[in-house]
C-alpha cells in the first residue's frame, strides 16, 4: 500500500534506489555519457533547453539522461533548475539577420537575396529505417563551401519594403514582461504571448497550428522564411552602458506571412505570425507562428470562434511542466474527498431505491 | 541548525527560496490577509517539485517559516502520506527545521485536503496546498470572467447551481470544496477539504493561509474571521456523519477513512487525522478492533529529522 501507513519514508527512498539502478540498466553496456545525449541525440537537447527555457546543451543532455529520456520531465528539471538561477535583466532583441545560417529556406520567394539554404534535415530522406546505424558505419564527409559572411535579410524585410506587411516597430517601451517573474493576466500584451509561447509543448502548440490549418481560425498562412542558426546574444550592464556579447545561442525563427484583407483603418496587407525557439526545431517555430497569429485575431478586429485564437485557453494550458504536473497529481491520495463522495453516492442510492420502492408500492 | 551554516551545507537559501522572492511571497501574503478571502495575484516560481503536488503551499511556508519554527505536514490528514513526507523532508533539510507530526506542537502545518481535529491555536498557521483556488471555475472556465464576478460581489451562479442541487438530489450535493464566504465579502474555495471541516475555519484563532502554485494565487483568512458556508434557509448546512465510531480509538464526530480488509465487504472506519488517533489511543481509548488492528496500522515510533 502506498497511502497513509507508516513506513512512507522507506518506500520513498527504496522507490528512488530502484529507479537509479534502472535508469543505469544493464551493467555489460556502457553508461551513456551526457557528452554523447548533447551531440548526438542533439535534437532532444535542443527540445529540453526551448521548453525548460534555459540555454545550456550541457544540462539539458544530464537532464535527459537524469530523466530516461523522458523529456518533459527533463524540461522539469531544466526549469527547477533555471528558478535558481539570479536574473541580471534582459538581452538586446537578437538580430536574426546578422545570423551564421545553417539552414534557411522561404517557400514564398524562389530565389532570394542570401539564397535557399538546405542545410541539415530530414526533408526530402525517405523515412526507412537505416540499418546501417546499427552496424555502426560511419557517414561519408559532407561537402563543404565557404561560409556567407554577409547579412542574410529576412523575407519579411525585403516585403516591409514596399509596405506589403505590416510594419513591426519597437514600441519604445522597452521593458519587456517576464511571465517567470510576475503572474500573467489577461490580455496579455505579445511579448508575454510569445513568451509563453516559445516555452510552450511543442505538441499542443503543434496541434493547435494544425486545426487553424483546418479550419479552426484559418489563418491562410505561408511560410514566409525559416531560418536556423547562431546569433550572437548582447547585453547591456547598467555600470557599463554599452553591449557586451554574452556569447553565440543557436535559433530557429520562423516568418510566417498571413493574407490579410484590411479593415476601415489598414490597407490590405500581409500580416505576420512570429515563431523563435532555441535549438533547431522547426516544426516548434512553425506551429508557434501559427498560433501566434491566430492569438493576434481581436488585434485586427477577427472574431475569436476557434480554440487557437483564445488567448486564456492557449496560455493558460501551453506549458506542459504545469499541465503533467497537475494530470499527474491525481496519482496523489485523494481518499478523503473520495470518502466525501462515497458517502454522498450512498446516500443518493438509498434514496433512489426508497423512491423506487414507492412508485411500486404505489403501483400497486 | 542557523541560516548561514544551511547555505553551506545544502548549497540553497535557507528554505530553498531567495530571499527576493520569500519577500513577494509575503508582500502577497500581506494583502490577502487585508483581504480576506479574495485572490491575490503572485509571481509562483517553479518549485523542485510538480505543479499540483503542493508548490503553492510550499511556496507560502518556504515565505513565512524561521528557524525557530516546528513544521508539520499532513496530506489527507496524516502526515505518512508519501507527498506528506516528501516535503516535510524538503523543508527538514533546506531549513533545517525541527519537524513533529503532533499537531499540538507544531508552529506551522501544512496541510493538503484536512484541517486537524484538534482545534489551532493562535501561535499556529494552517497552510493549505490548493490545486484550483477559484470556486466558480466550473461555473464559468475564464479566468477575467470570474475576477469581475468576484469584483461585483455577483455569486449567483453559485446560488443556482446549489439550488439545482436542491432541485435534483433533495439536498446540496456538494462533499467537499464546498464553497464559503468569508468576512460577509468574498467567496472562497477551502480547498478541496470535505465540507466537514468548514465549520473549524470559522472563528478559528489560527491564521490560515491557502497557495496555489499552479494557478499563482495566494488568499488567507485572517484569525478569528467569519467563515460561512453557502446555504438556504430552509436548506441550512451540514456536515457529513459517519455511523460508526473509530474502530481504533473509538471517537466519534470526527472525520473517518474507510479501510477495506477484504474482497467480502469487510471495512473498517479509522480517523483520517492520524496523530488525532494515536494521541488518543496513547490515552488509553480504544476501538471495537484495536486489539486486533492489521499489521499495516501498527503505529511505528515516528522518527524525524534523521533524513539523510
Amino acid at each position: 500500500m502506498y497511502v497513509a501507513v507508516k513506513g512512507g519514508e522507506g518506500a520513498i527512498d527504496n522507490a528512488h534506489a530502484l529507479l537509479a539502478h534502472e535508469r543505469r540498466g544493464p551493467t555489460h553496456i556502457a553508461d551513456l555519457a551526457p557528452e554523447q545525449i548533447e551531440s548526438q541525440l542533439a535534437l532532444a537537447v535542443d527540445r529540453v533547453m526551448a521548453e525548460g527555457s534555459l540555454y545550456d546543451p550541457a544540462l539539458a543532455a544530464l537532464a535527459i539522461k537524469q530523466s530516461r529520456g523522458d523529456l518533459i520531465e527533463a524540461i522539469f528539471l531544466v526549469r527547477a533548475f533555471r528558478t535558481t538561477l539570479p536574473r541580471f535583466g534582459a538581452s538586446q532583441p537578437l538580430d536574426t539577420s546578422a545570423m551564421a545560417i545553417e539552414r534557411r529556406i522561404s517557400a514564398t520567394f524562389k530565389d532570394l537575396p542570401g539564397g535557399q539554404v538546405l542545410g541539415p534535415t530530414f526533408d526530402y530522406t525517405h523515412r526507412l529505417i537505416d540499418f546501417m546505424l546499427a552496424a555502426g558505419v560511419a557517414p561519408p564527409p559532407p561537402v563543404e563551401a565557404p561560409a556567407e559572411t554577409e547579412p542574410t535579410p529576412r523575407v519579411t524585410d525585403l516585403l516591409d519594403g514596399e509596405g506589403l506587411i505590416e510594419a513591426e516597430t519597437a514600441t519604445g517601451n522597452e521593458d519587456v514582461g517576464d511571465l517567470t517573474r510576475t503572474p500573467l493576466d489577461f490580455p496579455a500584451n505579445r511579448d508575454l504571448r510569445l513568451q509563453a509561447l516559445a516555452r510552450g509543448d511543442e505538441g499542443f502548440l503543434l496541434a493547435l497550428g494544425y486545426s487553424t490549418q483546418r479550419g479552426y481560425g484559418r489563418t491562410h498562412p505561408f511560410v514566409g522564411e525559416i531560418r536556423f542558426g547562431e546569433v550572437e546574444a548582447e547585453f547591456v550592464p547598467e555600470e557599463l552602458g554599452f553591449a557586451v556579447p554574452l556569447g553565440p545561442v543557436a535559433v530557429t525563427e520562423c516568418q510566417m506571412v498571413n493574407q490579410f484583407h484590411g479593415s476601415a483603418e489598414v490597407p490590405p496587407q500581409f500580416t505576420r505570425g512570429y515563431g523563435l525557439v532555441f535549438g533547431q526545431s522547426e516544426r516548434k517555430a512553425m506551429s508557434m507562428s501559427l498560433v501566434d497569429r491566430a492569438l493576434r485575431t481581436r488585434e485586427f478586429g477577427e472574431d475569436v470562434v476557434a480554440p487557437a485564437q483564445d488567448e486564456e485557453f492557449v496560455l493558460s494550458h501551453c506549458d506542459n511542466v504545469q499541465a503533467t504536473g497537475f494530470v499527474e497529481h491525481l496519482k496523489l491520495p485523494h481518499y478523503v474527498d473520495f470518502q466525501a463522495e462515497l458517502g454522498l453516492v450512498r446516500q443518493m442510492r438509498t434514496e433512489y431505491f426508497a423512491r423506487q420502492e414507492e412508485l411500486k408500492e404505489a403501483a400497486e | 541548525m542557523n541560516a548561514a551554516a544551511n547555505a553551506q551545507s545544502t548549497g540553497y537559501n535557507f528554505a530553498y527560496l531567495d530571499e527576493q522572492t520569500k519577500r513577494m511571497i509575503r508582500r502577497a501574503i500581506l494583502k490577502a490577509i487585508a483581504i480576506p478571502g479574495y485572490q491575490v495575484p503572485f509571481a509562483s516560481r517553479e518549485m523542485p517539485m510538480p505543479y499540483g503536488w503542493g508548490t503553492g503551499g510550499v511556496q507560502v511556508t518556504a515565505a513565512i517559516i524561521g528557524p525557530d519554527d516546528v513544521l508539520k505536514v499532513i496530506d489527507q490528514g496524516s502526515d505518512d502520506t508519501t507527498n506528506a513526507v516528501s516535503i516535510r523532508k524538503f523543508f527538514a533539510k533546506t531549513a533545517g527545521v525541527e519537524t513533529t507530526t503532533e499537531t499540538k506542537r507544531a508552529t506551522i502545518i501544512q496541510t493538503r485536503h484536512r484541517i486537524p481535529e484538534r482545534e489551532l491555536t493562535a501561535k499556529q498557521t494552517i497552510v493549505f496546498q490548493v490545486p484550483i483556488p477559484e470556486p466558480l471555475r466550473f461555473l464559468e472556465p475564464r479566468e477575467t470572467e470570474t475576477r469581475k464576478l468576484h469584483a461585483l460581489a455577483d455569486y449567483g451562479l453559485m446560488h443556482v447551481k446549489l439550488y439545482e442541487d436542491i432541485a435534483r438530489h433533495g439536498h446540496i450535493a456538494t462533499t467537499y470544496d464546498y464553497p464559503v464566504e468569508v468576512a460577509g465579502r468574498y467567496v472562497m474555495n477551502p480547498s478541496p477539504t470535505p465540507k466537514f471541516d468548514n465549520p473549524k475555519m470559522d472563528m478559528s484563532p489560527a491564521l490560515q493561509l491557502f497557495g496555489a502554485g499552479r494557478e499563482k494565487r495566494i488568499y488567507a483568512v485572517p484569525p478569528f474571521t467569519k467563515v460561512r458556508s453557502l446555504d438556504f434557509e430552509d436548506h441550512p448546512f451540514k456536515v457529513q456523519t459517519f455511523d460508526t465510531p473509530c474502530a481504533l480509538c473509538g471517537v466519534e464526530n470526527v472525520y473517518l477513512d474507510e479501510v477495506v480488509l477484504d474482497d467480502r465487504g469487510g471495512r473498517m472506519f479509522v480517523c483520517s487525522d492520524s496523530d488525532f488517533c494515536e494521541e488518543r489511543r496513547a490515552e488509553g481509548h480504544r476501538g471495537e478492533l484495536s486489539g486486533e488492528e492489521p499489521a499495516f496500522l501498527k503505529t511505528a515510533p515516528a522518527v524525524e529529522g534523521e533524513a539523510t
